[in-house]
């Protein structure tokens, strides 16, 4: 193996970012068409690298071989003519514009004055798609391509621009087994071109099942390189984080508590349908499925942010009719979104305000104003119960990391002492260390008596909190679980399916 | 195939077109057309439409302009007042210093462009919403053209400029006069070249992309600062040719001719199908749109109803296709996921 020229070689490269290491000493090799995977936590430094190599960063010192010459200094437009792509998770394509210019959008970046040969690209796009064995309509607009044939066609960019090392972050987040598959097929066609591809992923069982090598960063250094054949998941899991991580089951049988949310039928067409299920006081029930399989949608449904079509619902035995989310939080249903910048908190607003926001009615004097003394208590009280580190609860959420500024959202609606809790990934972009924190803050709410519903698409985070698990796809509940009745590896077999 | 439906390629592309603002807009052309020609006897009459043709080709062309600058993804209020300024200033140069054609027209075409680039200046390096900056250039170059010259129009442009410059005529058999001018041609050179350049060119596509999805663009390598500076120099020169088009049917040049003109502009744009959010729209869109403006005003004067109805339906219309559009789409979202479900359930 050692007399095969990698295709890129880093020696020793440092990427320090106003007062922080981002990299430090990395040396890294990717060889011809070689499947390697990269992985790592949140800020590890893998988008760091990712970005240095493609040229949008410079590093601080080292040097960064192609095909053996020196490339230093690197610009995007040079590292793509040295055959350097990089497919970001929202793939950069044009929504508006057809797949064949989309494939071909380099033959428009000519001179401005040239006119754009309309029956070349549709060429170069045939051939790329032929050499991918992928049939796609070349005059279709991409918005109406699904994810996964979005991929190919970022892909299928890629190599017309004749790209000789692809990087793919996050390739499979949203991709059914079906299409994973068939993207396994197409990154296979490449090797056998000589393409490089590196996946940048956090799933680690995908890592185990198509890489031929595994680099592990941890907190801007590189861990090491393995052959995928000497590393299991688990050993993976713990050079990414450092710790040992327990992945204990916790869930309880339930069925005796008394019934919180009942639901029974519940449709909204076009989004999910005969939805059925009980949640009971203090149970954590979990709801996963890929996502577009209708789990975000429903759970706007129960916190009436959209309204059903038909089916009831019942709080502790009480006819629910849900007209907005203003009747949901009257009625005690709160609700986390998945998008927490961007629906759950308001940034540039103090932690103390954000956590008051749900609340403000029941805090206000006889003035209609808000004290500041209840203002400060409310806010410490949260800070300390969900441990939240923070110097004082007047900083701004934005300050926060993003463990810290979920734990806010959940303050601010563990405030309204909700009789539901609806968490939709509460972990998305949060880190190992803090997901435990996140998970201990769940299981401990359950505990004091919250039925809490938990929407998420990675099985590891439902078998670590849930009690239950209902499973979904296209609009509708495949079937019920019990964590540890089936193990975590059958559970995503079935959803991946 | 998404659709669950096996469908023949002519199904499609009747799905294809019916999903086309161009194709709901021309329906609703006709409809009107019908009403008015109906109701009102003179408006299909030949003289009538050639009129029309003349009296919008001021508005269609900085609408050209404007379209251009909406599939960047940005958006300009300030044009009706960079083509005021552009025609004043070269109306000044005509009349007062009797430079000839060329020099004038070429220094109000400058002008134009630079009041552009300007917006294209503030936009990219000073990083201020197109949407402020704009409003904020029309506020400041109006009200200089109105400081500096008092409110007063200028009368006494040379016979070059205002000399009507007729490409063919005839006569009808009820004796009008029915003549192409020079308005008109301006109008069809410059649709012809915008929807060539736009479709055809590279810095078309460009455009196309960038509206699209700036930040891919970005990566992809497409000079961001430079299209910029191309969408909005173009709405300038384009202001800048309408303005001195405007002065040429009037015959003189009056400050605040145009002004409010960038409403109706803006909304036929809209109508024909320009996203505001960028990158979506065509050409002929935009001028079906400013067709069915001028129908309904003129449709509507013919009738004798009063000119703040045509406000009102102005405002209507924009209200009606944008909220038509969401709802489309909205639609189209929500029945994706139960079409995809597994046929057992």
């Amino acid at each position: 193996m050692t007399d095969i020229v990698p295709f890129l070689r880093l020696s020793n490269v440092s990427k320090n970012f106003v007062g922080v290491r981002a990299l430090q000493d990395i040396d890294w090799e990717v060889r011809p068409g070689e499947i390697h995977c990269l992985v790592g936590e949140n800020g590890c430094g893998k988008s760091t690298l990712i970005k240095i190599v493609a040229g949008v960063h410079a590093p601080t010192s080292g040097t960064i071989e192609i095909g053996g010459q020196e490339v230093l200094p690197l610009d995007p437009a040079k590292a793509k003519a040295l055959g350097i792509q990089v497919i970001f998770q929202d793939l950069s394509l044009f929504p508006n514009l057809s797949v064949a210019e989309n494939i071909a959008i380099d033959d428009t970046l000519q001179n401005m004055l040239m006119p754009v040969n309309k029956a070349a690209m549709r060429k170069t796009t045939r051939a790329v798609l032929e050499r991918l064995a992928f049939d796609l309509d070349l005059d279709a607009a991409v918005s109406d391509l699904s994810v996964a044939e979005r991929q190919i066609v970022a892909i299928a960019r890629g190599l017309a621009a004749e790209a000789r090392l692809i990087f793919m972050d996050e390739p499979t987040a949203s991709l059914t087994r079906a299409e994973v598959d068939r993207l396994l097929a197409i990154v296979s066609r490449l090797k056998a071109d000589g393409i490089a591809v590196v996946f940048v992923s956090h799933r680690l069982d995908e890592v185990v099942e198509i890489a031929e090598r595994v680099t592990v960063m941890r907190d801007g250094r590189k861990v090491g390189t393995w052959p995928v054949g000497e590393v299991d998941q688990k050993k993976i899991a713990n050079l990414m984080t450092g710790l040992h991580i327990d992945n204990s089951i916790v869930a309880r049988d339930m069925s005796s508590a008394e019934p919180v949310l009942e639901v029974k039928n519940l449709t909204r067409h076009g989004e999910f349908a005969d939805i059925d299920f009980t949640l009971r006081r203090g149970e954590v029930l979990g709801i996963v499925g890929l996502l577009g399989s209708g789990r975000t949608e429903l759970a706007l449904a129960l916190f009436g942010m959209h309204r059903v079509d038909s089916g009831t619902m019942a709080l502790e035995g009480q006819p629910l009719t849900l007209r907005s989310n203003r009747d949901a939080v009257r009625a005690g249903i709160a609700y986390v979104s998945e998008d927490r910048l961007g629906l759950g908190v308001i940034l540039p607003q103090s932690i103390g305000d954000n956590i008051m926001l749900a609340v403000m009615k029941s805090m206000t004097n006889g003035l209609g104003l808000i004290p500041d003394k209840s203002r400060k208590k409310l806010a410490g009280d949260w800070v300390q119960r969900l441990a939240i580190k923070v110097p004082s609860a007047d900083r701004a959420v934005q300050t926060l990391s993003g463990g810290n500024q979920q734990r806010v959202v959940l303050a601010k609606w563990l405030a309204t002492k909700p009789k539901v809790l609806i968490l939709d990934s509460p972990t998305v972009g949060v880190d190992i260390k803090n997901k435990q924190g996140i998970y201990e803050v769940v299981t401990d709410l359950a505990r004091q008596g919250v039925g809490i519903i938990l929407i998420s698409d990675e099985v590891s985070e439902v078998f670590a909190t849930c009690d239950r698990v209902l499973h979904m796809r296209g609009g509708r509940i495949l079937e019920e679980e019990v964590p540890g009745r089936v193990s975590e590896h059958e559970m995503e077999e079935r959803i991946y399916a | 195939m998404r659709d669950g439906v096996p469908s023949t390629s002519a199904q499609s592309a009747l799905r294809r077109l019916r999903r086309r603002p161009e194709a709901w807009l021309l329906a609703v052309i006709l409809i009107v057309g019908t009403i008015f020609s109906l109701t009102a006897r003179d408006f299909l009459s030949l003289p009538n439409i050639i009129d029309l043709l003349e009296t919008y080709s001021v508005q269609a062309i900085m609408a050209m302009g404007l379209f251009v600058v909406l599939v960047s993804g940005g958006i300009d209020i300030s044009f009706a007042a960079t083509a005021s300024v552009a025609q004043y200033c070269a109306a000044l140069l005509a009349s007062q210093l009797g430079l000839p054609a060329p020099l004038v027209i070429l220094a109000g075409l400058a002008v134009g462009g630079i009041l552009g680039c300007l917006n294209a200046l503030l936009i990219h390096y000073v990083r201020i919403t197109s949407i402020i900056a704009t409003i904020a250039m029309m506020s400041v170059s109006f009200s200089l053209l109105m400081y500096f010259s008092g409110g007063k129009s200028i009368y006494t442009l040379p016979d070059w400029w205002t000399d009507r410059i007729v490409f063919w005529q005839t006569e009808t058999e009820s004796g009008d006069l029915v003549r192409i001018t020079l308005p008109i041609v301006a109008m069809v050179v410059v649709t012809l070249f915008t929807w060539a350049w736009m479709t055809r060119s590279s810095a078309g596509r460009q455009l196309y992309a960038m509206g699209g999805n700036a930040e891919a663009a970005r990566r992809i390598g497409i000079n961001i600062g430079r299209l910029q500076f191309v969408a909005y120099g173009y709405l300038g020169l384009m202001a800048a040719i309408a303005g001195m088009l405007q002065a040429h049917r009037v015959g003189e040049s009056v400050p605040n001719a145009m002004y409010n003109t960038e409403l109706a502009v803006l909304s036929a744009a809209v109508l024909g199908g320009a996203s505001l959010t960028g990158g979506i729209g065509t050409v002929p869109g935009v001028l079906l749109g400013i067709v069915l403006l001028a129908i309904l005003q003129n449709g509507l004067n013919l009738l004798g109803v009063s000119s703040y109805f045509f406000q009102i339906v102005i405002g209507i219309t924009i209200l009606a296709s944008t909220s038509l559009t969401v709802i489309s789409s909205r639609r189209g979202r929500r029945h994706r996921i139960l079409a995809e479900a597994p046929a057992n359930g």
